[in-house]
């Protein structure tokens, strides 16, 4: 058996494992109803168009041609009423002569607008955002990509660490490389973190699409693209790091603390991106920092503050930081994977020799 | 080239502490070979660096005369001297896996995990993850995963410890019958009297040393003095008067004694004869426990 069957298999083990588990599933099923719920739920609940209670035929064709549900009524005090029992949103009453328009305790903006000849508006700056997407969209990019690096990082580690506290590493050590184990389980971690990212994208977009946001969407769309791979690369550059805290520590309640500084390497970027989204130069200079720019470059690209060129830019800065943290991660679960008597700290399994006479050994 | 795994010269050290010290031994093929020695006394070290889970400082582990490979390896059965398997998996689940990881095809290993399971009655909690188990079954299920791939060596560290009676004899014979096809076994006991009642071969370690090698009754031969034990119908205290006689225990009736080189065992016999009735003599052989406490000192 070689090398690339071994971390079929492996694989093929992490996945089997993690798809039955809870933790996966609920963040899972979490995430898709956020996203059914940030985009499907406004607008059913802002919820279309008022219901107009009117008697004046003349001003029901207007309303109706305004796009407005339309009930026509005997007289103006049927109107009325229908509005005080709550069967329509509005009346139109044309008592006095001039139309006026009666609501409970909301002036309906659409009848309002229906009733009443509006100068012409033009916009000096058409694509500028929505002040309320502009607080939302920094703030679904950081989250998505937080909970799910974190809670898939922490996974690659729990798998590890479960694997040294039972010793059944010995007898896997013996069999295969520990490269393959580390990849196979880096594999398996990314994989299913990509799927998840993935299936919200599309109900993210399934979701505009359904509820006739087009125009969101031909703004979101584009960031939403770039968001997965950089999320991939960025996930697969912090996997090996996650895989070395978790052969750092000798039992699992050891990984909180060992795996800290990982955790605060996800959170940081986190909140600066969600607290200075708005902050151009800060952006910026994010959306090029590996760790935080899976998040900050989508973002400037939603606000149109990125060049074509940037994230291909930082992407590639990101692709040479994942290679060298990947190094790092993989030579310190090397080195910490076998020592279990006492704490081994991150210098110590990066210097450790042990790990390399062994595989000089294998070799 | 027969099948014959050879430890040279092996030396580790952890830090400033020597470990192992030019251990060198044998592990014959359809032998089972006893490794025997005090807590610390380098067991696990040497199995661990068998496996090539630690480096030795020098010396090499050769199987067949060639210096082991990986591939070698993956042709092992190894019980580690901690156990372990996954938590939430279900015993043929990690049987399965173990099995594929060592380089089985499926239709193989699920063939041998219904061999095993059945062998070792864990038939019915198959599904079941091992950490539903009790211990005992969780030890049988570890030694599953040591035979689960068929392999051309076992190495297992303390398999009986923690194991029944029953289970103990149930693991012998899964072991016995793997000697029979040839398998060379290495396992590790505190259990002196297990090791004794089993294994063909003995190696004792002390310090980091091997201080003994070879077959059991070999062993006993050469660490047998001339001992023997006389059970008279009176008083044996007359013995230690006998020329070459020197006394090693005394109760009543029964006398038990070591003769010098060149004095009879007949002529105590007839002394004893003439002195009344004999119910029994004979030489005495060293126990296990006996020759380990004679060779570690």
């Amino acid at each position: 058996m070689n090398t690339s069957s071994a971390i079929r298999l492996i694989a093929a083990r992490e996945l089997k494992v993690k798809i039955k588990d809870k933790t996966f599933l609920i963040s899972t099923i979490l995430f898709l109803l956020i996203a059914v719920g940030s985009t499907v739920l406004p607008a059913m609940l802002g919820g279309g168009a008022s219901s107009v209670a009117v008697a004046d035929s003349a001003s029901a064709t207007t309303l109706r041609d305004a796009g407005l549900e339309v009930t026509q009524v005997s007289d103006d005090a049927a109107a009325e009423q229908a509005v005080r029992d709550g069967d329509a949103d509005a009346a139109v009453v044309t008592g006095g002569g001039e139309p006026r328009v009666l609501a409970m305790d909301d002036a309906p903006r659409d009848v309002i607008d229906a009733l009443s000849s509006a100068p012409t508006v033009q916009l000096l700056n058409p694509d500028a955002v929505d002040p309320l997407l502009a607080y939302f969209v920094p703030f679904g990019f950081a989250i998505v990509f937080f909970f799910t690096s974190l809670t898939f990082g922490l996974q690659i580690a729990q798998s590890v660490v479960e694997e040294k506290q039972t010793r059944i590493v010995e007898i896997l050590v013996a069999s295969v490389p520990t490269r393959a184990l580390l990849i196979g389980k880096v594999l398996a971690g990314g994989l299913l973190a990509l799927a998840q990212i993935a299936l919200i994208a599309v109900v993210t977009v399934a979701g505009l699409q359904l509820t006739d946001n087009g125009a969101v969407l031909s703004l979101i769309g584009p960031s939403i693209g770039w968001f997965v791979p950089f999320f991939l690369v960025g996930f697969l550059m912090l996997a090996a790091l996650w895989a070395a805290v978790g052969a750092l520590a000798n039992r699992l309640e050891d990984l909180q603390g060992v795996s800290m500084p990982m955790q605060l390497v996800v959170m940081i970027p986190f909140f600066l991106v969600v607290f200075l989204s708005d902050n151009k130069p800060v952006m910026t200079l994010l959306s090029y920092i590996p760790f935080s720019a899976p998040t900050a470059m989508p973002v400037r690209l939603f606000t149109g503050d990125a060049a074509g060129w940037e994230p291909l830019l930082s992407l590639g800065v990101m692709v040479i930081a994942a290679a060298i943290l990947i190094g790092i991660g993989a030579r310190v679960y090397d080195g910490s994977l076998l020592r279990t008597n006492g704490k081994t700290t991150f210098g110590a399994a990066f210097r450790d020799k042990e790990s390399r006479r062994l595989a000089d050994l294998n070799s | 080239m027969t099948k014959v795994l050879h430890l040279e010269a092996i030396n580790r050290s952890f830090g400033d502490r020597q470990v192992l010290r030019d251990v060198t031994f044998d592990v014959t093929a359809g032998r089972m070979t006893g490794f025997v020695g005090a807590n610390g006394a380098g067991k696990t070290t040497s199995m661990r660096i068998i496996l090539g889970v630690l480096a030795p400082d020098s010396g090499e582990v050769t199987w067949q005369g060639n210096r082991l490979t990986r591939e070698d390896r993956r042709r092992f059965g190894y019980m580690p001297e901690e156990r372990g398997l996954y938590p939430k998996m279900t015993v043929r689940d990690q049987l399965v896996y173990l099995g594929r990881l060592h380089g089985l095809t499926v239709q193989a290993v699920n063939r041998n995990v219904d061999d095993l399971l059945e062998w070792l009655s864990l038939g019915e909690r198959a599904n079941d993850p091992v950490e539903n188990l009790s211990l005992g079954n969780q030890q049988r299920a570890q030694i599953a995963a040591a035979l689960v791939h068929d392999p051309d060596v076992l190495v297992l560290d303390e398999p009986f410890s923690g194991l029944d009676p029953m289970a103990v004899d149930t693991v012998v014979s899964v072991l016995r019958e793997r000697t029979h096809r040839g398998v060379p076994v290495l396992f590790s006991s505190h259990q002196l009297d297990v090791v004794e009642r089993l294994c063909d071969d003995l190696v004792i370690i002390a310090g980091g040393a091997i201080k003994a090698a070879g077959s059991k009754d070999s062993l006993r031969d050469s660490y047998a003095q001339r001992r023997f034990a006389l059970v008279v119908a009176g008083d044996a205290g007359w013995v230690r008067d006998q020329p070459g006689v020197t006394l090693v225990d005394l109760d009543g009736p029964r006398a038990v004694f070591d003769l010098a080189d060149g004095a009879d065992d007949q002529v105590v016999l007839r002394a004893a004869l003439e002195r009344g009735a004999v119910r029994s003599f004979g030489p005495v052989t060293p126990s296990l426990a006996e020759i380990f406490r004679e060779v570690a000192r």
